[in-house]
């Protein structure tokens, strides 16, 4: 094995994952830590890092408090709707009163938005959406970040937190690798806010070989996100909702301005609104949730897949109407050019023009995130002033581990907040943080060169594992001693798909299935020990595995442990087929045992800090 | 769809080695030129197409749902601050499009933070943010919302 050089690095504050919500916490932590070293470490280049690489075509979170479109309470409301009455409503008021600030600094800083040429306002798509150019959305809020970073890291894949030694579940760093040089860096900071991607690639991609990359969610987000807080006992929430997109076929294309601003519905392939036939039968499932305004994603979604099982497939999106209007084509076809380029070469190679031709729809594999349409993630205190006790300990966004924050899909709870309350929530971590650190709760903290090494030692053994297993054999791919990034991502997916509810099982599940899938992923876990790497690239491809692994064993967790279907069209309890407010309309809370790797599960009350608007005007 | 890069036009440069967020562009050693070394990892983000001078590097739409014969071009011009494409679709039909990428020359509008003004006495206390509460337009404080209003449980 060759000799690996040691960086060592000593910061205030590190920033975890320089997408938006690591590039938001980099930027915020400057104005408040004008002294402070800041760093901000990224896997791959911040310029084009994180699920905003591409661009975006929408800012989908803003109030437009300024003109008096929405009010914080009023996204609260939506949010909670959505999820089916549960997200944490302190977080995502509190995220939700400062979008407003965020998005106006983008404008400030040259991201280009739209204005509705009568009103001079942001021109919105939808409620919540305003639209961009936002090709460079990533390139300009990196900008801000290196502005106000001591040191930007690229290229290195943070594996583990380092803990204090002093002072036990205190966080004292993290470690990781250059996958370019193959050099190890520790470093070692008073505070971390974890602000990695989702988990993409989790579960089987309805994609085959070539196109495996063409998920819906970035192919680099992997649970990092999850799997460095799970992994030093932090408690997470909400692991269960996974999110399951209705997109274009194949490109997983945008549906949001499609819908929204160029008012095409989608129908079955005899031309009908199939959702409609699907009331009654969720409405038994669901009680009164269905009659909510608007129809929450999951139901939409449900009778979408309940058309498909039926046979009233395909599903189409009625484009032809609305594409015969030259503008409203440009901004149908720029919509995908801006942010999810794949849907454009799809229908170029298949000759889908939509002005001729309603394209196909479908659901995809279920992703685990926490910005988007779902809440999963880690457990965190809220702020002082709007927060209920049983969410509130000190620092906002503080994790249940001391020092360690989080941000964007990293946070559980605050659903909704897509690029710019990821952002957002960075701000509001980096803010915290500081606050930790000017109060002085990370004096004396104590991370030894032991707990160092050993990591090293960790980090690097797959590609031990290779050199040594690759002498035994001729060649090829097939090993008795190791088995490689790819082969064991293929295992964790069929696992996931088949007994957690993926595509193939048209997302169901049960007692029996999860039970089982829990041994799967154990044995998986410890082969795990055996991946092999040949090079740095896959020895980040192995790492990125054993997160996406880790976050799947507390997904499955956390499926088992809420005995209902919450949330049908993202995934099915076919043992607890119903919705069951009396007993679980409460948060579900997981804390992994890093010494015995055992979950154990509990259930937190859910707060809902604002009232029911109709109720309200009503009384 | 994935990337390839065309050999007479590589010139071994790197600068999509250095941008691809799935760190699946490398340089050959052999024919030091670029090439996409896991396409089943590639998100089609196009970071690489658009960061190569040469315009040495395209997409073949993926082999398993896209019939061959289209294209999808671009070219992000940072002076200028646009971004054109060109799609072309199997059966020959074309379509421009033309977006701007920036309002304002890059980065000459975004804040150096530790050389702005400093947060005031007893800021770090409150609930606001940098540029809060004025950047958030409002004329007013930021909003906040009375505990007393708390319910807990299934009705709300």
């Amino acid at each position: 094995m060759p000799k690996h050089k040691t960086h060592y690095e000593d910061c205030d504050v590190l920033v975890v994952g320089g997408g938006m919500a690591g590039t938001g916490a980099t930027f915020e932590a400057r104005h408040w830590g004008r002294n402070l070293r800041i760093i901000c470490v990224e896997k791959a280049n911040i310029d084009r890092s994180g699920a905003v690489a591409q661009g975006l075509y929408a800012i989908n979170c803003y109030m437009g408090m300024q003109w008096g479109e929405n009010q914080p309470e009023d996204h609260v409301r939506y949010a909670r709707n959505d999820l089916m009455g549960l997200v944490r409503e302190d977080l995502g008021y509190d995220m939700a009163r400062h979008v407003d600030s965020t998005v106006h600094m983008f404008d400030e800083w040259g991201l280009p938005m739209m204005r509705n040429k009568e009103t001079g306002r942001y021109q919105r798509e939808g409620k919540w959406q305003i639209m961009i150019h936002g090709e460079s959305y990533k390139p300009i809020v990196a900008e801000a970040a290196k502005k106000s970073a001591d040191k930007i890291y690229n290229r290195i894949m943070v594996t583990h937190l380092l803990m204090d030694e002093n002072k036990e579940n205190r966080v004292g760093g993290a470690v990781g690798f250059n996958m370019r040089t193959g050099d190890y860096y520790v470093f070692r900071a008073k505070t971390v806010i974890v602000s990695a991607g989702g988990a993409s690639h989790i579960f089987k991609p309805r994609a085959v070989g070539e196109g495996m990359g063409r998920t819906w969610y970035a192919p680099w987000s992997n649970g990092s996100a999850y799997a460095l807080p799970i992994a030093v006992g932090a408690k997470m929430t909400q692991m269960e909702n996974r999110i399951v997109l209705c997109r274009f076929k194949d490109g997983y294309g945008p549906v949001g301005a499609y819908f929204l601003h160029l008012k095409t519905y989608t129908q079955n392939a005899n031309g009908e609104n199939y959702e409609k036939k699907w009331y009654e039968q969720t409405k038994k499932m669901v009680g009164e949730y269905i009659d909510h305004h608007p129809v929450p994603t999951c139901l939409r979604n449900h009778a979408f897949i309940q058309e498909v099982m039926a046979g009233g497939g395909p599903i189409h999106m009625v484009t032809k109407e609305a594409f015969q209007d030259p503008h409203l084509e440009t901004v149908g076809w720029e919509n995908f050019l801006g942010m999810t380029v794949g849907q454009a070469v799809v229908w170029a190679s298949q000759n889908i023009d939509p002005k001729y031709t309603n394209p196909e729809l479908t659901t995809s594999e279920p992703y685990v995130m926490g910005s988007h349409a779902t809440c999963s993630g880690a457990w965190v205190s809220g702020p002082e002033d709007i927060s209920p006790p049983e969410y509130f300990w000190g620092y906002n966004r503080m994790t249940t581990v001391e020092g360690l924050f989080g941000a964007g899909d990293t946070v559980g709870g605050s659903a909704h907040k897509f690029s710019s309350g990821s952002f957002t929530e960075g701000r509001l971590a980096a803010k915290a943080a500081v606050k930790y650190i000017e109060e002085q709760k990370a004096k004396e903290i104590k991370v030894s060169d032991d707990q160092c090494k050993n990591f090293k030692e960790i980090i690097y053994k797959p590609l031990e594992n290779y050199t040594v297993g690759r002498n035994e054999i001729t060649g090829g791919t097939v090993s008795p001693s190791y088995i490689s990034p790819i082969q064991g991502l293929q295992r964790l997916q069929k696992i996931m798909d088949e007994y957690v509810g993926g595509i193939t099982a048209n997302y169901m599940t049960n007692d029996n299935l999860l039970k089982k899938g829990l041994e799967l992923l154990d044995w998986l876990q410890e082969d795990l020990e055996n991946v092999g790497a040949e090079d740095y690239h896959q020895l980040m491809r192995a790492w990125e595995l054993k997160h996406r692994t880790l976050t799947s064993q507390c997904v499955t967790e956390h499926t088992l442990y809420r005995e209902e279907t919450r949330w049908p069209g993202y995934y099915y309890r076919g043992d607890k087929l119903k919705l069951d407010d009396e007993n679980w309309h409460c948060l579900t809370l997981s804390r992994r045992d890093p010494k015995t790797g055992k979950f154990i599960m509990e259930k937190m009350p859910v707060y809902h800090i604002v009232g029911d608007e109709k109720k309200k005007k009503a009384s | 769809m994935s990337t390839f890069v065309y050999m007479t036009r590589c010139d071994g440069c790197g600068h999509c080695v250095d941008i691809c967020p799935s760190d699946i562009m490398h340089i050959d050693e052999t024919i030091r030129r670029a090439k996409n070394i896991e396409p089943n990892f590639c998100w089609e983000c196009y970071s690489c197409v658009k960061a190569c001078p040469n315009h040495a590097i395209d997409v073949r739409g993926y082999a398993d749902f896209a019939p061959m014969g289209h294209s999808v071009r671009v070219r992000r011009e940072e002076e200028k601050g646009t971004i054109s494409w060109k799609i072309k679709f199997r059966n020959g039909t074309e379509k421009d499009f033309v977006s701007p990428i920036t309002t304002k020359p890059w980065g000459k509008f975004i804040p150096k933070l530790s050389e702005a003004d400093k947060p005031n006495q007893g800021e770090i206390n409150s609930e606001i943010l940098y540029s809060e509460p004025k950047g958030l337009n409002t004329n007013k404080e930021l909003p906040t919302i009375s505990k007393d209003s708390f319910k807990k449980g299934v009705y709300y």
